[in-house]
């Protein structure tokens, strides 16, 4: 299937040598464009599955193929560049590097992807301008919060921060692992909404992971990570 | 580079912690300059304030106390030398020049040299350079004084001003020579020598002002007045050492031997050079003590550094993590951490070298006036710049450790941190 955002095959992935394996995936495929949720009880290997995705941990064995590179064959420092280009990051929270002003947090991905860098720039003429854009879709008033140091911001504030940061440059692929899970139950909804617009806009795929059921509604798909996950049964 | 920046703005947010470790480093950095300053500058002034002397004769006692008093004034000393003793040697066919020096009276906090024109004549400092008046000249008459440049500065004398000698050292005493007034009749040039700070007087005036006086104090019920005294025959009963030129080099030890050898009264012949030598190879142990000391105190400064960013390793994690999503390799977070260190130790560089400078504006005109070393200030030398380069070396390799940490923590991390 060409067009695949991401392609597992024959993974296998073990934190450390005589660990049991967290992960045993013999197939998975993201399609270009689709907005996926990956569902599964604490200690399932989600995040574990995010970091091989991210190129930070490498399979033991198999291929992980985003836009049909083979990040497990590239180098290290190849790598973190091919992440940086193509990957956008959300976490659960935290997200926010306390000594960047808003503006700086945004756009701090590219200064380590020139592609994106080169999008953003594209877009909106500068990486300020477009930082400020991105904000604005979340509905953050960037210069009202200026003045503020990032850590000071709410936690449903910091989180909109993250979509921004992630989507500036527009990478093929956005991950989030439980960017929800910090948040009020009433402004889970609007957060994803947001998140869902803007990925729509960038043309991104998502993979999001999760465990609240109540959202599963909204997504094009929802696996339960044992689905493809052969690890946990065989142990 | 985008470590660069992000280790200024880290450090920037970490502003109270980032100062007190830049302040830390920069006052060892400025303490290591300064030992070192004041050594290069005390050894070239020293060597600096006499030239061109053979030998210098002092009453017998040790010849690091005998240079010290005759030539930087520094201590007193503890015998006199008969005139007659003086006359015989100075006499002697193979002595080209000799100057009397007579010490043991102050003014105002500047000591007093009793001495005649032939110091005028024939004291050279700084690689034989002669003494110059920057107003009058030697001294006419029996009251006449000259005053070392910066005696007269700080004293805000000029020509004919009347000045009254305080007998002894102590600056205020109660037994001032009020009744014998001098008067300045020549101003020496600057020379950087003690001869800035001493108020020079000949040696019949010495003899004069203490005709009445017999051992430190009046003598009760005598007074002879300033107009009696110019009356009076003044020759000098003793004079504390003297400084001898000879017509050759080469009779150089052969006199001093006469002189140590000198049948009528213990006296002492040194050879300044080698006095100076002594002195340095005296000082040798404080100086290595001082390096050391020095040295420790900036290891300190760098300890400290190292503690604290040690100690944030731990809270930096979640930076660490999210950096690396962004797409930092394991060695951008590497850099970050060396950066900083060396940032921090640089910072604390420049800084120790500004306060140095700042010090030494300060403390220029105090040690000029306590020590008799003049500071200069110039630009900074090559082994400051060398230090300055250690210790931003020494912070970079110090930085390695933190920096090394950082790295396995956010390989085994990932881009999540686990609490
Ligand atoms: N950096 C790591 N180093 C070592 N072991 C790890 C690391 N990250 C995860 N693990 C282990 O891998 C397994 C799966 O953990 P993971 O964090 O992927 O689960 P999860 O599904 O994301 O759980 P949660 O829903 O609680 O976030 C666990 O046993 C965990 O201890
Ligand atoms: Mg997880």
């Amino acid at each position: 299937m060409a067009g695949a955002a991401v392609r597992l095959s024959d993974v296998r992935f073990r934190w450390r040598e005589g660990d049991p394996l967290v992960l045993k995936i013999a197939a998975f495929d993201v399609a270009a464009g689709e907005r996926i949720m990956i569902k599964g009880p604490s200690g399932s290997g989600k995040t574990t599955l995010l970091n091989l995705l991210g190129g930070v941990a490498v399979p033991q064995s198999g291929r992980v193929s985003i836009m049909d590179v083979d990040i497990a064959s590239l180098r290290g420092a190849r790598r973190d560049a091919f992440r940086a280009d193509h990957i956008g990051f959300i976490f659960q929270m935290f997200n926010l590097v306390p000594y960047l002003s808003l503006i700086d947090n945004v756009t701090l991905p590219c200064r380590f992807a020139p592609v994106r860098r080169q999008r953003a720039m594209a877009r909106s003429g500068s990486l300020k301008a477009e930082a400020r854009r991105l904000l604005g879709h979340m509905e953050l008033d960037a210069d009202a919060l200026a003045s503020r140091p990032v850590a000071m911001l709410s936690m449903g504030q910091q989180q909109r921060v993250a979509v921004a940061r992630s989507l500036i440059g527009a990478p093929e692929l956005v991950i989030a692992d439980e960017p929800t899970s910090a948040l009020d139950a009433d402004i889970r909804r609007s957060f994803l909404d947001l998140l869902f617009r803007e990925v729509g806009e960038a043309g991104s795929t998502l993979l999001f992971v999760s465990h609240d059921a109540s959202l599963e509604g909204a997504f094009d798909r929802a696996i339960p990570l044992s689905e493809i996950n052969e690890a946990g049964t065989e142990r | 580079m985008p470590i660069v920046l992000l280790s200024v703005k880290s450090l920037l947010n970490r502003r109270a912690t980032a100062a007190l470790t830049i302040l830390a480093i920069a006052i060892s950095v400025a303490l290591v300059l300064g030992v070192e300053k004041l050594r290069t500058e005390a050894k070239a002034s020293f060597a600096n304030t006499i030239s061109g002397t053979d030998l210098i004769v002092g009453a017998r006692g040790g010849a690091i106390q005998l240079l010290l008093y005759s030539v930087f004034r520094i201590g007193n000393a503890t015998n006199n030398i008969s005139w007659e003793s003086y006359r015989d040697l100075a006499a002697r066919p193979e002595v080209a020049w000799t100057i009397p020096l007579s010490l043991g009276d102050s003014h105002r906090g500047f000591r007093v040299l009793g001495t005649n024109a032939d110091f005028f004549r024939h004291y050279r400092f700084a690689r034989k350079r002669q003494l110059t008046f920057a107003a009058g000249g030697p001294f006419a008459e029996l009251f006449d004084t000259v005053l070392g440049a910066d005696a007269a500065e700080t004293l805000g004398y000029k020509l004919g001003d009347p000045i009254v000698v305080q007998h002894g050292l102590g600056q205020g005493g109660f037994s001032k020579h009020e009744d014998k007034p001098f008067r300045a009749s020549g101003i020496l040039a600057k020379t950087g020598t003690p001869v800035d700070r001493t108020v020079l007087v000949s040696l019949e005036a010495v003899e004069a002002i203490h005709v009445d006086w017999r051992g430190g104090a009046r003598v009760p019920g005598m007074t002879v007045s300033a107009e009696e005294v110019r009356g009076m025959d003044f020759q000098p009963r003793a004079i504390t050492a003297f400084q001898v030129g000879l017509k050759s080099k080469l009779a150089v030890f052969a006199f001093q031997r006469r002189v140590n050898e000198y049948r009528k009264e213990p006296l002492l012949a040194i050879l300044p050079g080698a006095a100076l030598q002594e002195l340095w190879s005296l000082m040798g142990t404080a100086e290595t003590a001082l390096a050391a000391i020095s040295i420790a105190v900036v290891v300190t400064g760098l300890l400290g550094m190292l503690t604290i960013l040690l100690a944030s390793l731990n809270e930096r994690r979640r930076e660490m993590a999210i950096l690396r999503s962004v797409g930092a390799r394991p060695l951008h977070i590497f850099g970050l951490f060396v950066v900083e260190a060396s940032a921090l130790a640089a910072s604390g560089a420049v800084l120790g070298l500004a306060l140095l400078y700042l010090l030494l504006v300060v403390a220029q005109p105090i040690v000029d006036s306590r020590f008799g070393l003049y500071l200069t200030i110039g630009a900074p030398t090559m082994r400051d710049l060398t230090v300055i380069a250690l210790v931003v070396a020494a912070g970079f390799v110090a930085g390695i450790i933190p920096a090394y940490q950082a790295y396995r923590q956010s390989v085994a991390d990932g881009m999540i941190v686990r609490t």
